[in-house]
């Protein structure tokens, strides 16, 4: 097996795989969803915000492993946090997955494991899916927001 | 004798693979270190070393513009231009020559007959009959035809192995029925269409019958006038042939009774500022400068098809289908969406946890190029409930040990979701 599939395919990401964290449908939330028509992935973010703070972060829908793991990571990842700080944490996670393979990766928790991502850069679409539905949720955006 | 002969011998010689792969030179490549195995070619076809070699020869030697000039080389490149429709008329074996228009694509061809055949024969409340196995190209420009004239999209069902349910798609024909637009050969499943028996009944109410040909033409022999059908639409790229060529087939009379698609140059005879004169079959249809090497090259890459024989080339790849169905059954986990009976050289399948796009990640790191997602068919995912399928599509120069290379590849897929 190839190395930088090991990178992309690691343990966490897989176990997010299998069993997604934070999948299931939020009542009374802010909610967007995130669609990539080029290979038909489809999720669902809900988000609780209360005093400007993102009290949970859900979602459901389907999609590949990349997308899935990432959207699971995700809604753990912005729990506590401000939609300004979340929105900030989106742009560093986007410069690492699309950052040439041989620079540094930025120490983003749980998040850096996707950095295997930049090797591909066809799937850098599955593994920001979740985050740009979740930047229309945070904005109350009710459309379907698409990578395309 | 000597014809019949002729025949016989290429039916019984195989096909020599290894020959053929010596003329596709993208083929000797090798992806991430490993020999390209390519198995996208219902995506879009490779292309062998004449056909490359036309399209520069085109350009360093040919280069003018057609039916316009008296020079030399205009007159180069309108005899080559017209030569291919000729080429393209003996291929499909149609009647006249005026009844080859050479468009962009199965895409637009299609999208040609939905504004001008359809868009002058189709009324509030007639119907449009398509089929579940429908390329979106097939079911959008009718939809929007239908959309705006208050018409409806009438669908032939499939069962779960892929196949049209005739008798469903009898009981949808009626005194309403405008037109059916079938695909011959489905790009997703495989299924080869009975076409014929399609066509028959459409006709036995007198309805016209447009059929899809974008996936068959390069896979086995099509005979516009022995299938019968009204139209037959095909794409250049899937045929060995360059993008951004293809034809559509439609009777002559069906043509002279259909009003232009786009207007401009050539396909016009005069033009003043009160009025303006079409020109004559199949130019009132070929609006502008059109893609002159891409039709010349398109000749070039079905003369190759020919040469090589298209029956030879489809027991080659039934016999690859036969073995790649065996040998995907064997793995554990995987599942073959698509297994009608009549079924050209497709192999679509799902593997159990693994989302088709990783399929695709993991396989291309092994060379492996298959096609992953829906295919352009997402109402056909839908009827299958699957997001997606991994899709591998074979063709002429497609070998048993490309076929053993995606058998192994998979066992990765396998060995990384464990």
């Amino acid at each position: 097996m190839m190395s930088d599939l090991q990178e992309l395919y690691q343990e966490v990401i897989l176990d997010h795989n299998r069993r997604p964290r934070n999948f299931r449908a939020l009542d009374d939330a802010r909610k967007a969803e995130g669609y990539n028509p080029l290979c038909g992935d489809r999720l669902t973010v809900y988000l609780r915000v209360e005093d400007g703070l993102i009290k949970e972060a859900t979602f459901q829908g389907s999609g590949c492993a990349i997308s899935k793991a990432s959207a699971s990571l995700m809604t753990e990842s912005v729990r506590g946090k401000t939609v300004a700080e979340a929105e900030a944490l989106f742009e560093r996670f986007h410069r690492t997955v699309t950052a040439s393979p041989d620079a540094p990766v930025e120490d983003l928790g749980k998040l850096s494991v996707l950095a295997g991502v930049r090797q591909f850069p066809v799937r850098v679409k599955c593994a920001t899916l979740a985050w740009y539905a979740l930047r229309a949720a945070a904005e109350a955006r009710e459309d379907v927001v698409s990578t395309e | 004798m000597t014809s019949l002969t002729a025949i016989s011998a290429q039916r019984t010689t195989p096909l020599d693979v290894a020959a053929v792969r010596q003329d596709f030179p993208i083929l000797r490549q090798r992806v991430h270190g490993k020999p390209l195995v390519y198995l996208d070619n219902a995506a879009t076809t490779q292309k062998p070393q004449a056909v490359i070699d036309r399209l520069v020869r085109y350009y360093t030697e040919d280069n003018g513009n057609v039916h316009r000039g008296v020079h030399w080389l205009s007159e180069r490149a309108t005899d080559a231009y017209e030569e291919a429709r000729d080429i393209v008329r003996r291929f499909l074996n149609a009647a006249e020559l005026r009844e080859i228009v050479f468009v962009r694509g199965t895409t637009e061809a299609i999208n040609l007959v939905a504004q001008t055949y359809g868009r002058t024969h189709v009324g509030a409340g007639d119907e449009i009959v398509i089929s579940t196995l429908e390329h979106h190209s097939n079911i959008v420009p009718w939809q929007l035809l239908c959309e705006e004239k208050g018409a409806r999209l009438r669908v032939i069902p499939i069962s779960d192995s892929g196949e049209l349910d005739l008798d469903a798609y009898e009981k949808l024909l009626s005194d309403r029925t405008r037109l059916v637009s079938v695909v011959h050969v489905s790009n997703a499943l495989g299924t080869i269409n009975p076409v014929d028996e399609i066509i028959r009944l459409a006709h036995r109410r007198g309805i016209p019958v447009l059929v899809d040909g974008a996936q068959a033409v390069a896979h086995m022999k099509v005979d516009v006038q022995a299938l019968g059908c009204d139209f037959y639409a095909l794409s250049g790229h899937k045929m060995l042939g360059p993008t951004g060529i293809g034809v559509l087939y439609a009777t002559s009379s069906l043509l002279e009774a259909m009003p232009p698609y786009q207007s401009g140059g050539d396909m016009i005879r005069s033009v003043t500022f009160e009025r303006t004169l079409f020109n004559t079959l199949p130019y009132k249809f070929e609006a502008g400068t059109p893609d002159i090497s891409g039709a010349i090259v398109l000749g070039t890459a079905i003369g190759y098809l020919t040469q090589v024989g298209l029956d030879r080339i489809a027991a080659h790849e039934h016999e690859l289908l036969e073995y790649g169905t065996d040998a995907l059954s064997r793995i554990p986990g995987v599942r073959l969406m698509g297994t009608a009976k009549e079924k050209a050289g497709i192999l679509s399948f799902v593997v159990d946890g693994v989302h088709p796009h990783d399929i695709g990640t993991i396989l291309d790191r092994e060379g492996v190029a298959i096609r992953t997602g829906h295919h352009c068919c997402q109402p056909l995912m839908h009827r299958l409930a699957v997001p997606a399928t991994a899709r591998a599509s074979l063709a002429l120069y497609n070998t048993r040990e490309e076929i053993d290379a995606l058998a192994a590849a998979l066992g990765n897929v396998r060995e990384v979701f464990a």
